[in-house]
């Protein structure tokens, strides 16, 4: 009797992760997969040259505009990862601890970017930071320039502008939540012990928030350094990432082979990095469990 | 236990804590309603009271969390209204505990020393005798999740003590724990507080735990002081129905107060007949007219055989019977319109326990009476 309800309760937990688990395989293993092949073969004009090599990751490695991508992507989220974390903080302290009865309309409200499709808002920017766009006309009407500023729009400062607004809610709501479970009375405590506000800031509430920080950054960090988009839109040439230069190695440049190599090893690196942050994360749950 | 005695200081003329005239209210709720109090160097002193009467907020004005809306808070003399918690001479043990969950033992107890930058060393020694003191030695090192509910509560006080608080204010602090814990830890903060000689402000609403452990005891009701007193005085000579009924069992019993009769308080009861009571056991204003007159399970008496005889006595049936072990609670019919009354009695060798039905002759002494 006990077999065959363990046999049924099993059977029951593989029906319900079956269909995602068959969905990850197909979609998600398999390309993975299919790219790591594909990295170690190499494109002979129109056809595939099936034979295993490493040629790919030495042309990354030996090339110098390779380099400088991964490395400009890099840069680029992990400055918008810390300023969207910097940014969202003071937000969510407000809304957890000022919030009041307005906690959930407050919350409400920075969903409503969310409302607009992200391609639009990314249009947007372009009509504010523009050649001829509101930052610039509205400065030369009221006579603050005489030309139209350049270096606002088509550069990096463009992308990690309109990353660092598109990502803030997602820093917002971590952080909001491990803010939430702070038991107030440690702060009374902290207080009581002799501590200035400033103080129990430090010593209470930035370690106990840490998990929502560090989750907040993952979030932030490990699609922004894939973006494609923002920097098409938005970034120029100056302001390219590596994912356009993916997306430029498999189409126009028809070297998918170089394209799977280039993926991989961006992807590499962010794996890199979220396990820094996850071991980060680690480390502070343990003490807090 | 000689020594400890000895230890203690109280001296009553020197209010360590004074509170005049205050009031405390959140948006239109009034929840301290013009209260005087002091405390005296050296006292354990209980607040003690049913949720929502008031005490938790009085105990937050005097650690300094909350601001009164009017009147005056001062300590060891000096005004201290509008001081913060961190500039008080008083710390306090939450009811939550608040153990920092981020800091081990060690660092938790040390926490509100830091900011005087002692050595490593010197730091170290003061936290590990602080341990000591609480019987917490051996776990400097111990994460704060690993800590059982008990050993919190001696971490929390621990934390408060390192301070040399002036005045140590405890919210409920015992609450919490399991019955025999809470035994042993009432206890011990007895005999810490003996020890030390701080001042103890407990906040409480265990009427049993406020009996064992303070000095003083005010009973507060609905934002008020309702009663203020030593613990006998408060368990004896409750000053109102209220009162009584909240600090343990009393059996009330109506009647009409016919006036003075050869210095004594003549009081006709249907039930208990003729009474006649000291003018201690009775408010010194109350006029002629309906009166309320209470005894405690504890002065009565079940008469097990005909040699038993007590001042007064009555013949009552058993309606029901409760079986404690070391006691047996008796609830009793009375004649007349009161309601059935519970008499307690020790079980001792060969005593007898009656059952429902049984008639029993029950005796009763004047003395013991308080008319409300």
């Amino acid at each position: 009797m006990k077999v065959s309800i363990q046999i049924k309760q099993s059977l029951d937990g593989w029906r319900l992760i079956g269909t995602p688990f068959v969905f990850g395989l197909l979609l998600l293993l398999t390309p993975i997969f299919l790219m790591v092949l594909l990295s170690f073969w190499t494109q002979d004009y129109l056809d595939l040259n099936r034979t295993f090599t490493l040629a790919n990751y030495k042309e990354i490695f030996s090339h110098p505009v390779f380099i400088t991508l991964i490395k400009r992507s890099v840069n680029i989220s992990l400055f918008v990862t810390a300023l969207t974390v910097l940014l969202a903080f003071p937000v969510a302290y407000y809304i957890s601890f000022y919030g009041g009865k307005r906690k959930s309309l407050l919350l409400f409200l920075i969903t409503i970017p969310f409302w607009t499709s992200y391609l639009l808002r990314i249009f947007l920017w372009k009509i504010i930071l523009g050649y001829n766009g509101v930052i610039n006309s509205g400065l030369i009407s009221l006579n603050f320039i005489q030309e139209p500023l350049t270096f606002i729009l088509y550069n990096s400062n463009a992308v990690v502008l309109a990353l660092a607004h598109a990502w803030a809610p997602f820093a917002i709501f971590p952080i909001y939540v491990s803010l939430e479970k702070i038991d107030r009375s440690l702060l009374e405590a902290g207080r009581d012990l002799g501590d200035t506000a400033i103080r129990s800031f430090f010593r209470i509430t930035l370690p106990l928030a840490m998990p929502g920080i560090i989750a907040a950054s993952l979030i932030v960090f490990i699609p922004t350094i894939g973006d494609y988009v923002t920097p098409k839109l938005v970034g120029g040439t100056e302001g390219m990432m590596v994912a356009n230069m993916i997306q430029v190695q498999f189409s126009k440049a028809n070297n998918a082979p170089l394209a799977a190599a280039l993926a991989l090893v961006s992807l590499s690196i962010v794996v890199l990095i979220s396990l820094v942050f996850l071991f980060l994360n680690r480390k502070y749950l343990r003490r807090q469990i | 236990m000689a020594s400890s005695s000895t230890a203690k200081i109280i001296d009553r003329n020197i209010p360590m804590v004074k509170l005049e005239n205050i009031r405390k209210s959140f948006d239109d709720l009034e929840v301290v309603k013009g209260l005087d109090l002091e405390i005296g160097s050296g006292e354990f002193f209980s607040l003690l009271g049913p949720s929502g009467c008031g005490k938790t907020t009085l105990l937050r004005m005097i650690a300094g969390f909350e601001t009164p809306n009017s009147g005056i808070v001062s300590i060891a003399g000096e005004e201290m209204t509008n001081f913060d918690a961190n500039e008080r001479p008083t710390n306090m043990v939450f009811q939550s505990y608040a153990i920092f969950p981020h800091l081990n033992v060690g660092e938790n107890v040390a926490y509100g020393l830091k900011k005087l930058r002692l050595p490593k060393n010197e730091m170290k020694a003061r936290v590990l005798d602080m341990l000591k003191l609480v019987d917490l030695d051996g776990l400097y090192d111990r994460p704060s999740y690993a800590l059982s509910g008990g050993q919190k509560q001696r971490v929390a006080l621990a934390r408060a003590l390192i301070m040399q608080p002036k005045v140590l204010l405890l919210d409920e602090p015992l609450s919490a724990l399991d019955k025999k814990l809470r035994e042993q830890m009432q206890h011990e903060l007895r005999r810490l507080q003996r020890t030390l000689g701080i001042t103890f402000v407990l906040v409480t609403h265990d009427q049993e735990e406020a009996l064992i452990m303070s000095d003083r005891i005010a009973v507060m009701f609905d934002g008020k002081i309702a009663q203020l007193g030593h613990p006998q005085e408060i368990y004896e000579r409750p000053v109102t129905k209220k009162v009584a009924s909240f600090i343990g069992v009393m059996n009330f019993v109506s009647g009409e107060y016919l006036g003075k009769k050869g210095g004594k308080l003549h009081v006709r009861t249907s039930s208990l007949g003729e009474v006649f009571l000291k003018p201690g056991q009775m408010a010194s204003d109350l006029q002629p007219g309906n009166v309320t007159l209470g005894l405690r399970p504890e002065m009565l008496t079940v008469l097990y055989s005909t040699n038993d005889n007590s001042e007064n006595e009555f013949k009552a049936k058993i309606t029901n019977v409760s079986y404690y072990g070391d006691m047996t609670y008796y609830s009793v019919e009375m004649p007349g319109p009161d309601d059935d009354i519970s008499i307690s009695m020790r079980n001792t060798v060969g005593r007898h326990v009656y059952s429902v039905g049984d008639v029993v002759r029950i005796g009763w002494g004047a003395a013991s009476i308080v008319a409300l």
